[in-house]
């Protein structure tokens, strides 16, 4: 027997190591039904399972007991068991659940995307365009507070923010001392720095990297462009930090790098945390050894008019059996 | 009469103290227990007598006791969980005020079955008076011997601790306790790992209600069968019921379960009846969390058979007719109380109480609360009602504690059962701020034998 616990996802069945969670199994399928995660950080011990917009459905507990789960659980913090069935995109229970999470994760938050730096690459906007209602049903005055500078680098706009405790995960596991964190309670709770001192640390500009949302974001970087008209390329240098491996992305637009950021995967989540100084300060190609463009998934905004768009060639326009073997990126260009 | 056993001694002058305690047979149960006992002899007695907690959720103590893991030289806890903070429920403050021995014999009884060292008694912060007591009680027993090092000249450690907490309702959740104990921010941990696996500093705990605890003290100094005797069905024992609200004499009984709810309310040994000569509109059966219920539904099944102060009886008809023991803080609403009213003032402290971990809660507590809040105050709009039902459903069941689902209920019940008054608030925005719906249908008697009850909008 081995030691490899089945598991099937909307009716598409994987094996996993125990202990796995259900959401990195479905992540092991990829695709469609992976279910959006707004606050578990795979590179941070202890997160998920609060912002709920992971929930599923467990129809069947596992192959020794086969009940089913009596609520949906949150994916990200529930291990699986072998043979358990789990519905994600085909309960529409969950979906119900899910829409009705994204309501509420917006009753409060600004919707101020057009003068967000987050837009285009924010977890909400993507969930909500996903999931959201169009209109919402919340009539009441939104809460809102006053911005705060942290440190000289970082700003935090806590009204956009959606509490996922990620940038507190970061301050507690990346560097070395937290001075940040929760304040108050229930709807009133905020992130801060208590008595506003300064997050000064060589790590603490990852907490810009894991925010889902445009809560907190680079003050060098602020107001500068939105992301959709940059460029996103890969590039390294050798950084002298000994924890940092100086693996980047650089944000061109023209010929100017806009910003540094750490890589990102599929799931929006860094590679490897990198440091300030790669981050902040290194903000010239000189400093950089270019690798390739970054692949960027071409249903993403951001790819919208770079790379994985096809020019179709002029020979291409006379040629119906070319026109034919080329017909979903024809379709493609004729939407952009 | 019913059996008391928790609050037989209760009038007895200086109960309170050690010496008065003891000659009215405290301490019997530790002499007992660590004596002649073993651990698992005494868990095997909770078990038989089928005592079910009495924090709310009234899961079976023995099997609680039984699932705490037994790793070699990790210590185990017990916790006991007094944070009781309930709109309706002050059952464990007056068992504290009052006859604070029975807590910590029970405690010392309860830490010997689980092999406890070290025991905490965790204390709501507002509870200032109660703690004190506590802390003399504990001197007490201490310099009597019955806490301490090698108990009873027996050889058993148990050093029992006061904490007193920050105030705070999410701290009366197990897990929020804990970390709240440990001296971090109180929220709710997600579960599994349940406490019994890891809990208070990792290590195998178990959190108890003090009345369970308490309840402990007459099962071993009777025997579980005895115990077990007393109450019906899976219901056994005896239940203190803080009963509140216009009552002729509110205040803590001690009752046999499975005693009618109507002769709890009327009765004069029990409440009384309703006060100023007014009747009976609506109740909440067991602390504010719990769905809400007119007056007839109280009093008898949705059938016309008679209702029943148990856990089964109470919860009879699920979430359409029925509601829940919860922690037995009985509320009674006379006729002219306003039940959107109250609705708002328990989704107030819910949207107060909230630890604004989880998304669902922390939003969505805030939302009814507003909404609530707009009704009763005469802006309210038809669709408002159904928006209430609607964010109460998307709270229900998607948080990391129940605190989402006790947001929930009684917005949700209180729709249920009063969605005329709700629709009267709307339509009448200016009479409904000087004057109430008053009492409507909601005591017409359930008759029996009915093929069709005709009940409020179901």
């Amino acid at each position: 027997m081995s030691d490899l616990m089945k598991v099937t996802i909307d009716g598409i069945t994987v094996e996993v190591a125990p202990g796995t969670s259900i959401l990195n199994a479905a992540r092991q399928i990829g695709g469609d039904i992976v279910p959006p995660a707004m606050c578990y950080y795979s590179k941070l011990e202890g997160s998920g399972g609060k912002c709920r917009t992971c929930i599923v459905k467990v129809s069947k507990g596992s192959e020794k007991d086969p009940r089913p789960m009596p609520k949906l659980v949150a994916s990200c913090r529930t291990t699986v068991m072998d043979g358990m069935e789990v519905q994600n995109i085909t309960s529409p229970e969950v979906l119900e659940a899910r829409s009705g999470v994204v309501e509420i994760l917006l009753i409060n938050h600004p919707l101020d995307c057009p003068v967000c730096d987050q837009a285009g690459e924010c977890d909400l906007q993507d969930l909500s365009y996903e999931h959201g209602l169009q209109k919402t049903r919340y009539e009441f005055e939104r809460r809102t507070f006053e911005r705060i500078d942290i440190g000289d680098k970082i700003q935090l706009h806590m009204n956009r923010c959606i509490l996922c405790y990620r940038c507190v995960f970061v301050a507690d596991q990346i560097t070395n001392k937290r001075v940040h964190g929760i304040l108050n309670r229930g709807d009133h709770s905020e992130i801060s720095t208590y008595i506003q001192t300064a997050v000064d640390n060589d790590f603490s500009g990852n907490v810009i990297d894991v925010c889902p949302v445009g809560a907190l974001t680079d003050k060098t970087f602020r107001f500068k462009n939105r992301v959709w008209f940059t460029k996103p390329v890969d590039a390294h240098r050798d950084c002298n930090h000994e924890k940092c491996n100086g693996k980047v992305t650089l944000w061109y637009k023209g010929a100017d790098v806009l910003r540094v950021t750490a890589r990102k995967d599929q799931f929006g989540e860094v590679e490897e945390f990198i440091c300030n100084e790669c981050r902040f300060e290194k903000k010239a190609t000189a400093d950089w050894t270019i690798e390739q463009p970054t692949h960027i998934s071409d249903t993403s905004v951001i790819s919208s008019n770079h790379y994985e768009t096809f020019k179709p060639l002029p020979v291409i326009k006379e040629n119906l059996a070319l026109q034919q073997a080329n017909k979903v990126e024809l379709e493609k260009t004729s939407k952009f | 009469m019913g059996r008391k056993l928790l609050l037989e001694h209760i009038n007895v002058p200086g109960i309170n103290t050690l010496e008065v305690y003891r000659q009215k047979g405290g301490y019997r149960a530790v002499e007992k227990a660590i004596k002649t006992l073993t651990p698992d002899e005494i868990v095997e007695e909770v078990k038989k007598s089928g005592l079910r907690g009495r924090g709310g959720a009234g899961f079976p103590t023995g099997m609680k006791w039984s699932f705490l893991a037994k790793p070699e030289g990790v210590p185990r806890y017990l916790v006991c969980n007094a944070d009781e903070s309930e709109p309706g429920t002050f059952k464990d403050r007056y068992l504290m005020n009052y006859i604070p021995h029975a807590l910590i014999e029970g405690m010392i009884v309860s830490s010997f079955a689980l092999g406890a060292n070290t025991s905490y008694i965790y204390v709501r912060g507002e509870m200032m008076p109660q703690i004190r007591i506590l802390e003399k009680a504990i001197a007490e027993a201490k310099a009597a011997g019955f806490l301490g090092q090698n108990i009873l000249g027996t050889g058993y450690n148990l050093e029992l601790y006061v904490q007193p907490g920050g105030g705070a309702y999410i701290c009366g959740e197990e897990t929020a306790l804990l970390e709240s104990l440990e001296g971090k921010r109180g929220n709710p941990r997600i579960k599994p790992p349940f406490p019994a696996i890891a809990g208070l500093y990792g290590c195998p705990t178990v959190v108890n209600n003090v009345e369970s605890i308490a309840a402990v003290v007459p099962i071993i100094n009777d025997g579980g069968d005895e115990y077990a005797k007393i109450g019906i069905g899976r219901s056994t024992g005896t239940k203190l019921i803080s009963a509140s609200g216009n009552l002729v004499k509110p205040g803590v009984y001690e009752i046999e379960l499975g005693l009618p709810v109507e002769e709890f309310i009327y009765s004069d040994e029990y409440c009384g009846g309703i006060a100023n000569g007014k009747r009976l509109k609506a109740t909440v059966a067991g602390g504010s969390s719990v769905p809400i219920l007119p007056a007839n539904l109280t009093l008898k099944y949705a059938n016309g058979d008679p209702r029943l102060m148990s856990y089964e009886s109470l919860s009879e008809g699920g979430f359409a007719t029925g509601t829940m023991l919860g922690s037995g803080g009985f509320i009674a609403f006379d006729e002219d109380q306003c039940i959107v009213r109250n609705t708002w003032n328990f989704a107030r402290f819910y949207h107060h109480e909230s630890c604004g971990q989880c998304s669902p809660c922390r939003e969505g507590t805030g939302w009814l609360e507003k909404v609530l809040h707009r009704l009763e105050y005469g802006h309210g709009k038809m669709s408002d009602i159904d928006l209430l039902v609607d964010v109460s459903k998307k709270i229900e069941g998607n948080t990391i504690c129940p605190l989402g689902d006790a947001a929930a209920w009684p917005v949700a019940s209180a729709i249920r059962h009063f969605r005329d008054e709700f629709e009267w608030h709307v339509k009448e925005p200016v009479k409904s701020l000087s004057s109430n719906y008053g009492l409507a249908n909601y005591a017409v008697p359930i008759e029996k034998k009915v093929e069709e009850v005709k009940q409020d909008n179901l």
